[in-house]
């Protein structure tokens, strides 16, 4: 009995730690946003990997989603015989919701678990302590340039997004069911309003800050050796995937 | 001088360091020894505020290192440079860079004033036309001489090394040995060496603490610690099997 409640005094412990630490964590990581970003050739350098380099993979998600958005939406808007409304269905979806979503989680993972792998090499090859014993701050040159390219790279990544993302539709629904192309669009201008695009550039940059935020702290603490990264890629990709689905749930209930 | 009071330090129920006491004279290079496991890195890196005791003092040059600020302890860092077991240098950024990093960031200098004090620090440590090659394409010495480079480089007034030699063949071993001895008698730093190296060390250090269970053995000139009569040391230096350490 006693040995339970101390696994769980110990558990309990062990994750009020944590939670400080990954609190303390981007904190820490926003006020050196402000007082030192880090060099603008060091941002451009994580603007390229986080966000040119998922340009592909990004584009590939995006047709194929709204290729199946273009099929599942005709198939259930012919039930009640409003196909014309095919696209503003289809743009609707994906700049509300999908495409933020999916954007996040496709760079989550192909350069979240990048992030906590290299972070987290450094750490296990003692180079973040390298920097510490120079009496430099590793949050200048490892943590914030990669906060900022993630929150300027999202929003970017997004709008492609919903672009190839609406065309994939178009492509499906107009060019092989035989929806008007002139419907296509014209609902599609009628339904989006501005209100629908801020909230998905306000939903990508959030989810750029918690990417760079999970991968960065992942990486920090990584444990001891290839395993300990190994552990540690797994758990970002996780947590980050699982943050974004939460706070998409909340953002949306507040922009709704 | 740096100096460590009933230093504790716990990993869970593992007590690695057990009321360390230790004073490290200025000006002269101190080794550690002490059997494997027995905490001379985790001593290293309380040194330099890389890891924190569970109680104690730590000192250096009167003042207290413990619980300070970040900007604080960067203050103090200003004083030392430190030799990584593996150099850890950084492996994003070739020899030239790895070197030059530190200036870069810490001075104003210009591109070619840099440029003079790298290539000049590399040539200290017995190094050249390596500028242009990357961290992976370097043999173990060679890492850790470019490692010494950085580490002399912004002329720290004190120098941690942690075990420069473990790892390397006998000549290479004996060439790092000199470029400390050379380059202490040249820049005149406050060296902490922790080393394994018996009977080398003694070459080199003029002072040599033994560290073991967490304490320090013994403290004494490289003299007085090879001639100890204390078993422990005796039998550490001797390398015997037979003695009060039981590592098997």
């Amino acid at each position: 009995m006693l040995g339970m409640v101390q696994s769980i005094g110990r558990l309990t412990i062990i994750g009020l730690r944590d939670l400080g630490r990954i609190g303390w964590f981007l904190v820490y990581s926003l006020y050196m946003i402000v007082r030192r970003p880090g060099s603008p050739l060091q941002i451009l350098k994580q603007i390229r990997f986080i966000g040119a380099k998922s340009l592909f993979v990004i584009c590939l998600t995006a047709a194929f989603t709204g290729m199946v958005l273009g099929l599942q939406g005709y198939y259930t808007l012919t039930k009640f015989g409003s196909e014309g409304m095919l696209g503003a269905a289809v743009a609707l979806s994906l700049i509300r919701e999908l495409g933020p979503v999916l954007t996040a989680l496709m760079v989550t993972g192909r350069a979240g678990s990048a992030i906590t792998a290299e972070i987290g090499i450094m750490r296990i090859t003692e180079q973040i302590d390298a920097l510490e014993t120079m009496a430099l701050d590793p949050f200048k040159y490892l943590v914030t340039p990669k906060f900022i390219a993630a929150m300027l790279s999202l929003p970017l990544l997004c709008a492609i997004f919903d672009v190839v993302g609406i065309y994939g539709g178009w492509v499906v629904g107009v060019k092989l069911l035989g929806v008007n192309p002139g419907a296509y669009f014209y609902e599609m201008g009628k339904a989006v309003v501005w209100r629908d695009v801020y909230s998905g550039i306000a939903k990508s940059f959030s989810f750029g800050a918690i990417i760079a935020w999970i991968g960065c702290y992942k990486g920090y603490y990584a444990g001891h050796g290839a395993e300990g990264v190994s552990k540690a890629t797994t758990e970002s990709v996780v947590l980050t995937s699982v943050l974004i689905l939460v706070w998409d749930y909340f953002l949306t209930s507040i922009l709704l | 001088m740096i100096q460590l009071t009933n230093l504790h330090k716990s990993f869970g129920s593992q007590h690695v360091l057990n009321g360390l006491n230790l004073t490290i004279p200025d000006g002269q290079i101190t080794a550690i020894i002490g059997p494997s496991g027995e905490g001379k890195s985790v001593l290293l890196r309380h040194i330099i505020g890389l890891m924190q005791p569970d109680s104690g003092q730590i000192s250096v040059d009167g003042e207290n290192i413990i619980g300070i600020r970040r900007s604080e302890m960067n203050r103090i860092r200003e004083k030392f440079g430190m030799l990584f077991q593996n150099a850890a240098l950084f492996d994003s950024m070739n020899v030239f860079e790895n070197v030059a990093f530190p200036l870069q960031e810490k001075t104003t200098l210009s591109k070619t004033e840099i440029r003079t004090r790298v290539l000049s620090a590399l040539e200290d440590v017995g190094l050249k036309n390596v500028e242009q090659k990357f961290t992976d394409e370097l043999s173990g010495g060679m890492k850790k001489r470019v490692g010494l480079a950085r580490a002399l480089l912004l002329n720290p007034r004190i120098i941690l090394f942690d075990e420069p030699t473990t790892g390397l063949d006998p000549i290479i071993k004996r060439a790092i040995h000199q470029l400390i001895r050379d380059t202490h008698a040249k820049f005149g730093f406050t060296a902490v060496i922790v080393s394994h190296e018996i009977p080398d060390i003694f070459e080199i250090a003029q002072n040599v603490a033994m560290l073991y269970q967490g304490e320090i053995l013994q403290f004494g000139t490289a003299d007085e610690i090879k001639n100890s009569t204390h078993p422990a040391v005796k039998q550490f230096i001797s390398g015997s099997l037979d003695g009060p350490i039981q590592m098997i």
